[in-house]
């Protein structure tokens, strides 16, 4: 175990411990308490950029499962470090944020705080670990993580269709993902990632190749939202805004895009890939945007945006693939795209994170989200004001902000894509960037709506629930950090190209260098008049343009009556299922343990009969047989007799008669069968249990008619079946004599080992002496259940004379 | 004697599993009780029968019967006595707090696990 599996369980070891802390000091926030632990993280994997920056990874292996090739393999390389530093990064900014977000009185926060570090532990273990196995069991954790903070406000019913339908999309993806490991771990023999990656071409040429990527891909487009998959997201937002900043912004969301980019040494040459990764992202990204243009809560807005730009960043790392394809760095021509996915990365999760925070803000100060209630609150609140400016600028691509830079670049990806001369691009290329453009002027009238209907306008003071003022410094911090980092970004990104952004690229693209090679990325604002720059200016006048005629094209969204029609097959699936499913189990769950009965007994003959025929095992010998005497033949009919009799028998007492007739026939049986212990124990036992019966219903009150047995043929046909079964077994073990039997032991040893001359009771109590224990610990059993039984009913006769 | 044992026991385990897909609780008890002894008989009979004296030293025999499968069948008495004084004592505090030994009258109604 090394210091890198503390620093990855740290969260998780935390979680343990939260509970006590908030119950030992309930006077301080229970956040303050956390806070020191995503900080000190955030130091200690700062330092890792030395290591990868110079092309160096760091790998701790710590023994799990090792003869399954399961083993708790942590390694950190640029992409790793990356995805680390934003969650230990964002999440010292966040827990920081909800210590005045959450109210110590009102909410729960122990359990809060719990699940936020159990998301950010496993979030930690996704992103570092090696195995996929190790990975696999992380992914998961960070959808419960995220199904139990999405439901954390339980009471509300929005909450808990939320917190289940994210459950459902990604669990159903990540089980996919599992399928995906384990075709991958057949053809390449190993869970490691790294060994995976040596093995790519291998991987390439294997039949099952397209199935396993495809299953892949199934488990990154659900948790990163990806059409038609998104849908979970919006609901998503149910969860407290720290979390909806976090998990559905920052970091979980991006899980998805992390395991593309992580794959994409090992599936990324093939044309399936670059279309599905670029065609799911763009599309996504159109449908994000256009979606977001029509939403009235800032949060849904924001939410479609993360769907948007998800897609916008997933689109770039299958644009960025097609570098792969051509194996050489090419001056950087189709590296572009991957440099524009990675920086993009950093940067919505800076300005989305400071946006979801203004929105917490918003809805904290003013008591509400909606955008037609709200308005000019740029009076009131200007801090808040000029970091939704920042944020939103960004958004839209608008310089100097970050985001004007990875919008140029991914136009840039997109324009170069369609000039590829292979994977058809040369006929359905053009397509990307004329979406991509699209897109981005719905990304720009969102972004304008966000900032300008909340800040700008008209105040109505009577639609807002509080009278609206500036959030407390506290809850500033953590955006004023973020929109700096916007800003910062924006006019010197090349503080990122080495450090970050190049070493994560060597992660993402490792074939295309030689050792010791690095790439070399340069961001740069100006590069004289080119298209990308054409097309952004077309973005921001055509935006503008739309952005004032909204009412006048806002019609469009009515042509779409089944706009939500992914949600309603969802519920409509959903329901149907519930309903099928409960049909089906009434079918056969009746409740009547003869319906049980009958199941047991079919299958018992089916089974054996098959098992009996199938392994050719039924035999019929009548040689070496024991002579039969005509006493036998008596003692047989009597049992015979006696037990069909019972079949028909009317009345109790008869069948209890009849069934003594039997035990004490075959008590006889023993005696002539050489079985003196038997018939002994028999004779007892048949003597006690007949008086049990006796006892227990002979004096019992008639107080009903004996119902009458009618026949029934279809039990009858089980019956015999069962008989039938069982005779054919009886004389196939007697015909089939395979092996000695191991009685020979006994019977040299019975008295040189155990000094007696019973065999049966030297076997009994000496060599099969556990046996008799439990045996004897089953009557224990049974004797204290009908003792309780009986007190049963003297302590219920008490009720209900006190009830009386 | 090994082949019309195997029909008997046929017999019986086809007497008990028509008594126990029946619906009076009391019949089912009887059941699982034709049903032991025809497992009794079954293993037994599969030691295969009368070759040799008891299973007792001081017989001074050549051979003696398995005494493997008496020593199973041993214990399978005592467990199913166990089992089957349960079910009566069950089915008798049902009969005297419910009134009927009749299954189907027995069963739980929906929403009242």
């Amino acid at each position: 175990m090394s210091f890198l599996h503390l620093a990855v369980l740290s969260p998780l070891l935390l979680a343990i411990i939260i509970p006590f802390i908030h119950t030992y000091f309930k006077n301080i926030h229970t956040g303050w308490f956390l806070l020191p632990l995503p900080a000190v993280l955030f130091v200690y994997f700062l330092k890792f950029i030395g290591t990868t920056g110079s092309g160096g990874t760091v790998m701790e292996t710590m023994p799990w499962i090792s003869s399954l090739g399961i083993d708790f393999t942590l390694k950190v390389d640029g992409l790793g470090l990356l995805f680390a530093l934003l969650i230990t990064g964002i999440g010292a900014l966040v827990v920081l944020y909800s210590i005045y977000y959450l109210n110590p009185n009102k909410e729960k926060l122990n359990t809060f705080y719990v699940f936020l570090l159990l998301f950010m532990g496993a979030m930690l273990g996704v992103v570092l670990s090696d195995n996929l196995i190790v990975l696999y069991a992380f992914w998961e954790l960070t959808s419960f993580s995220s199904f139990l903070l999405i439901g954390f406000w339980n009471q509300r019913e929005r909450s808990r269709y939320g917190a289940q339908k994210s459950m459902l999309i990604t669990v159903f993806g990540g089980l996919a993902m599992l399928g995906g490991i384990l075709m991958l771990s057949i053809i390449t023999g190993t869970f490691s990632i790294s060994e995976t990656i040596q093995m790519s071409s291998q991987v390439k040429n294997h039949p099952l190749f397209t199935m396993t990527l495809i299953l892949f891909l199934l488990g990154a487009f659900t948790k990163s939202a990806q059409f038609p998959f998104h849908i979970w997201l919006p609901d998503a937002m149910e969860a407290p805004t720290p979390v909806s900043a976090y998990l559905h912004s920052a970091t979980m969301v991006k899980a998805g895009i992390y395991l593309v980019a992580r794959m994409t040494p090992v599936f990324a040459d093939s044309a399936t890939w670059v279309w599905l990764v670029t065609g799911a992202g763009v599309i996504t990204l159109f449908w994000g945007s256009f979606s977001a243009v029509k939403q009235t809560d800032l949060k849904a807005i924001l939410a479609f945006s993360t769907v948007s730009q998800l897609g916008m960043i997933m689109s770039l790392l299958g644009a960025g693939a097609a570098a792969l394809h051509y194996g050489t760095i090419n001056d950087g021509y189709y590296l572009v795209a991957v440099t524009a996915a990675v920086f993009h990365l950093i940067n919505h999760a800076t300005f989305k994170g400071s946006l979801f925070m203004v929105t917490g803000i918003i809805d904290h100060e003013t008591g509400t989200r909606d955008i037609r209630k709200l308005g000019g609150l740029m009076n009131f609140m200007p801090i808040t004001f000029t970091l939704a400016i920042i944020g939103t600028f960004s958004m839209a691509g608008i310089p100097p902000f970050n985001g004007f830079l990875s919008k140029e670049m991914f136009f840039t990806g997109m324009l170069r894509l369609a000039e590829m001369d292979s994977f058809h691009m040369d006929t359905w290329g053009l397509l990307f960037p004329i979406i991509a453009w699209t897109a981005s002027v719905f990304t720009f009238i969102y972004s304008m709506m966000y900032v300008f209907k909340t800040f700008t306008g008209k105040h109505h003071p009577e639609k807002l629930k509080k009278k609206p003022h500036e959030a407390p410094i506290g809850m500033l911090i953590s955006p004023i950090i973020l929109a700096s980092l916007v800003i910062l970004f924006g006019i010197f990104p090349n503080l990122l190209s080495d450090t970050i952004l190049s070493p994560a690229m060597e992660a993402i693209m490792p074939s295309l260098l030689e050792n010791g090679d690095g790439f070399n990325v340069h961001i740069s604002f100006w590069h004289g008049p080119t298209l990308e720059l054409l097309m952004t200016f077309a973005v921001i006048t055509i935006g503008i343009v739309l952005y004032k005629f909204l009412p006048k094209w806002a019609g469009i969204y009515r042509l779409f009556p089944d706009r939500l029609a992914l949600n309603h097959l969802y519920d409509r699936g959903l329901k149907a299922i519930h309903l099928v499913a409960k049909k089906i189990t009434k079918s056969y769950m009746t409740g009547f343990i003869r319906s049980y009965l009958v199941y047991i007994f079919s299958f018992f003959i089916l089974i054996l009969t098959f098992t009996l025929l199938y392994k050719n095992a039924f035999a019929f010998d009548v040689s070496n047989t024991a002579p039969v005497h005509i006493m036998e033949i008596v003692l047989m009919l009597i049992i015979a007799v006696s037990s069909i009799t019972i079949l028909f028998a009317k009345s109790r007492l008869t069948s209890i008669i009849l069934l003594g007739a039997v035990g004490y026939t075959v008590a006889l049986f023993f005696v002539i069968f050489r079985a003196p212990d038997l018939a002994l124990t028999q004779l007892v036992i048949e003597t006690v249990s007949v008086a049990l019966f006796l006892l227990a219903f002979y004096h019992l009150p008639k107080i009903r008619p004996e119902e009458r047995i009618r026949f029934k043929a279809a039990n009858a046909l089980i019956s015999i079946g069962v008989g039938a079964v069982v005779t054919m077994i009886a004389l196939s073990a007697h015909s089939n004599k395979m092996f000695r039997s191991i009685s020979e032991f006994y019977v040299e040893n019975t008295y040189k080992k155990a000094g007696g001359e019973n065999m049966v009771n030297v076997i009994l109590v000496d060599f099969r002496g556990f046996d008799t224990m439990f045996e004897i610990t089953v009557l224990g059993i049974a004797a204290l259940g009908i003792f309780a039984m009986i007190k049963l009913r003297l302590t219920r006769g008490k009720d209900l004379d006190e009830n009386k | 004697m090994e082949i019309l044992m195997a029909f008997l026991i046929g017999i019986l385990f086809m007497a008990a599993t028509y008594l126990m897909l029946s619906k009076s609780l009391l019949r089912i008890i009887i059941g699982t009780g034709l049903l032991s002894h025809g497992a009794h008989l079954l293993i037994l009979t599969m030691g295969g029968l009368k070759r040799g004296a008891p299973p007792l030293l001081g017989e001074h025999a050549a051979t003696y019967v398995d005494p493997l499968p008496q020593a199973l069948i041993l214990t399978a008495i005592v467990i199913s006595f166990g089992v089957t004084s349960f079910f009566l004592v069950l089915a008798y505090r049902a009969y005297q707090e419910l009134g009927t030994d009749n299954m189907d009258r027995l069963r739980g109604k929906e929403g009242h696990e």
